[in-house]
Formats: structure tokens, sequence, C-alpha cells
């Protein structure tokens, strides 16, 4: 257990495929995420990141293929637990799309997931993280009234509620300020440090993509590159933007 | 206990956004009432024509206006993807459909509550010595036909054609539920009125097994 009261996990994809009709989203996509690891997925759109992450949060069926989240060796969970995520209800998802309601304040949707997630004193973890993402002074405004990235960071509060083991994020600085982006990272650093597993989807490099101990290249559903060398994954990550 | 706070924490967001916005129920009463008052225009209803029409035409009123009103249902989840956060976030699906029938439930009873009185002074219909049965008749079927449209509204949302989609899945499943209600509501606003409990039967074994059905298969409904 880490100082944050999970148990770190990893994901291991194994020959995941996707096809949508005739068009293959994913092809033969295996690879394994070590507990505590942060991973960046880099390719050009419609590459297949998207896809890949919603079948990790448990939100696409793989149309073949098997999904594994093993935990890290001694973790009081046992070392090859395999349980579905969202059961294990452990990863914090931010997708492309905000996931939080127009109609709501800010606090009212942190408020309301986090009773989803049943979290333990939903109230004051509400309020530290409406602090933390710069919105306490917001709280009680509708987010139909709110920026771009302030929408944003009421996304990554709520991925962020119930103190998650694994981190998926789809693009997660869209719309954030260079000021949003910095915090976001210090943020993403502070939870790979104490062991939360991060896959995440980027463009480019940036404070973000710095955090990345491991980067994967997607080409057409393919995994066409995979490297933990600082300097290839820059490459990658660069490449793919190019 | 899970399902029964997710429920509850769930309905609390409908109510709200929905009070908030007030498109639903707005856009159904108005519904309701032009076709009843337009309806009172084409035909002069004595008394006699009004009993043997009038449940009818309440009911079909009802079940247009319920196709028109669940099918944001599920459509406006979709707007910020929100149906995702709430797929990650429930430990049972079950509760997000719960929490979505209830509500609608809640707002086609307090429609057509609203609309009753309009109902009655049209058509000359006296309603106040079986308002309890006529309640009862109102709950059963709105239950029926919101547990039906919430199912459907989550099929249809995935769909293409999904405006044209709902009303042509819902309202042909509906019939039995239209013609059982209207049974009992002609029996309750004749003469010397009665309950027919065959009617009223119906009625809730329809919600029995359809409710099942949406607690084993519902998960499915919501996968992309």
């Amino acid at each position: 257990m880490t100082s944050r009261g999970f148990s770190p996990t990893g994901i291991r994809f194994e020959n995941i495929e996707k096809r949508y009709g005739g068009l293959a989203a994913l092809r033969r996509i295996r690879f394994e995420i070590t507990p505590g690891e942060c991973v960046a997925l880099a390719g050009r759109n419609g590459s297949g990141k998207t896809t890949l992450l919603r079948i990790a949060a448990g939100l696409v069926r793989p149309s073949s293929g098997e999904l594994t989240f093993p935990a890290a060796r001694g973790a009081a969970s046992g070392p090859s637990k395999t349980e579905p995520i969202r059961e294990r209800a452990s990863a914090g998802f931010v997708a492309h799309a905000t996931m939080v309601y127009d109609e709501l304040t800010a606090e009212e949707n942190l408020l309301l997931f986090a009773r989803l997630q049943q979290t333990p004193n939903a109230s004051t973890r509400v309020e530290k993280l409406l602090r933390e993402v710069g919105l306490f002074d917001r709280r009680d405004s509708l987010v139909r009234t709110f920026s771009r990235g302030m929408r944003q960071r009421v996304a990554i509060a709520r991925a962020l509620l119930h103190e998650p083991s694994i981190l998926l994020l789809d693009e997660p600085s869209t719309g954030l300020d260079p000021q949003g982006v910095g915090w976001l990272a210090a943020t993403l650093r502070e939870l790979r440090d104490t062991g939360c597993t991060i896959l995440m989807s980027l463009h480019g490099e940036s404070e973000i993509s710095m955090l990345a101990t491991r980067a994967i290249r997607l080409d057409a559903g393919l995994i066409v590159a995979d490297t933990r060398t600082g300097a290839e994954v820059r490459s990658i990550l660069t490449f793919a933007d190019a | 206990m899970s399902l029964l706070s997710s429920t509850t924490a769930l309905l609390g967001k409908e109510l709200r956004t929905e009070f908030r916005s007030r498109e639903l129920l707005t856009t159904t009463v108005v519904f309701i009432l032009m076709v009843i008052v337009l309806f009172s225009f084409t035909f002069d209803p004595t008394y006699n024509e009004s009993r043997r029409f009038g449940p009818g035409l309440l009911w079909l009123a009802f079940l247009f206006a319920a196709s028109l009103m669940l099918q944001p249902c599920f459509l406006r989840e979709q707007t910020n993807d929100t149906l995702s956060a709430l797929r990650l976030s429930v430990n049972d699906p079950f509760a997000i459909f719960l929490a979505k029938l209830v509500a609608n439930t809640l707002f086609l009873l307090f429609t057509e509550l609203l609309m009753l009185p309009v109902f009655a002074v049209l058509y000359n219909v006296p309603v106040l010595r079986v308002l309890g049965q006529l309640i009862l008749v109102f709950f059963l079927g709105s239950l029926g036909v919101s547990i039906a449209g919430t199912a459907l509204s989550a099929i249809s949302a995935q769909a293409r054609m999904r405006e044209l989609l709902l009303p042509l899945l819902l309202l042909p499943l509906l019939t039995p539920v239209l013609v059982a209600s209207t049974q009992v509501t002609v029996g309750l606003l004749d003469a010397s009125p009665f309950l027919e409990w065959k009617g009223v039967g119906f009625l809730a074994i329809f919600d029995v097994v359809f409710l099942t059905a949406l607690w084993l298969f519902g998960e499915y409904l919501l996968e992309e």
C-alpha cells in the first residue's frame, strides 16, 4: 500500500482487437504497463489511442483479447489480481468530453460523483480538490458558465476524487492555459511518484509529456514503437505530432 | 444499500437538472394541453361522448407526450459523455436506469395530474369522486410507460435515426398499456364508476415484467 492508501496496479493488454464493422480500430495490441509506470500514447488522429484508453477504462468491450490488471508484487491484494477495472473502482478517466453536467455547479458535480463512488468524507475531499484546481471561489457556479479550461479542471478533479490507482487521460491538457498545464504536470508527477499507474494520450512535447517514462506509438491500430529510453520517448512524442 | 444510495444520488441529479432547465416538463405540459384543447374544439363533448372517447384521447395524449419527454432522457447524457462517467462510478448500472425511470414517472405523473382538471372541465367529466382510483391508474400506466421508454431511450440514443426510432419502437410496445389504462379509466368515468381490477392487474404485471427485464439486461443497453 502507498501513502495514498491504494495498492499499485498495472494494466496488461493481451492481443486486444477492436473492430467497428469492417474497420479495425485496434489490431494485436499486446503490452503490459507495470504498476506505477507513466506511459504516453502517441499517434495521429484515428490511430486508436482513444479506443485503447476507453477499453482500458472498461467503457468499450474489445472484439477479442483480454485485459487484466495485475497488482504490484507484494501488494496487499496479491500478485495477479485480474478483476474488471470498474468493479475495483480504481481507475480515474479524463476523456475528450468533460464528463460533467452543465446544469450542475462544480461542487454539485463533484459531490454527485463522490457519492456514487462512495468516497469517504466526500465533502472534505471535494472542497480540497476544488481548492487544488483553483475553482473553490466558483464552486457555486453552473459548469455551463465555465470556460473550456475551467471545465477541464472540473473533469480532472472528478477523475481524482477517489484517489485512483490507475489514471487514464485522453489529451488531458485540452483547453488548459500554461498555468493549468503546470498545475496538471505537478499533480501527475506527485501521483506518479506515489505509485499511481498513468496511461495518457498526448500530442507533442509539453510539461506533461516530460513525465512519461515510456512512450508507445500507434499507427492505424497497431503498435509501431514502444520505448523506455529517455531520448526515444521524446522522439516518439514529437514524431507523432509532425 | 449501494443501489439505493446511488439511485438516490442520481435521482437528485435528474430532478435538479430538470427543474433548472425545465425542458421536459414545459414541452410535455404544452403538448398535452394542445391535444386536449384542440380535440375539445373538433367535437362537442356531451357528457356521454366524453365518457366514451375521453379516456382514450387522454391516454393517447399522455403516450405521445411521453415519447417526446423520454427522447432526451439518455440523449442529454451524450452531450458531455456523462453516461461514461456514470458507468465508471456506479457499482450497479441498474441504478442509472432506476433513477431515470423514477424521475420520468414523477414527471409524467405530475403532468397528468396537472392536466386532469383541464380535461375534466373541457370534457365535462366528473373526476373528483374517483380521484384516488384515477391516481392509481395514472401511476401504474406512467410507470409502465417510463420503464419501457427509459430502456428504449437508452437503445435509440446510440442509433443514427434516434429521433424517429424511439416513437417507432415505443408506441407499438406500449399498445397493451394504452388499452388497459383506457379501459380502467372508462370504467372510472362511467355514470356508475367501477374499478376494473383485470386492467389494474395487467398494468401491474406489465410493470413488474419489464422492470425485471431491465434489471437483468439493462447493463448491456449502456455498452458502447
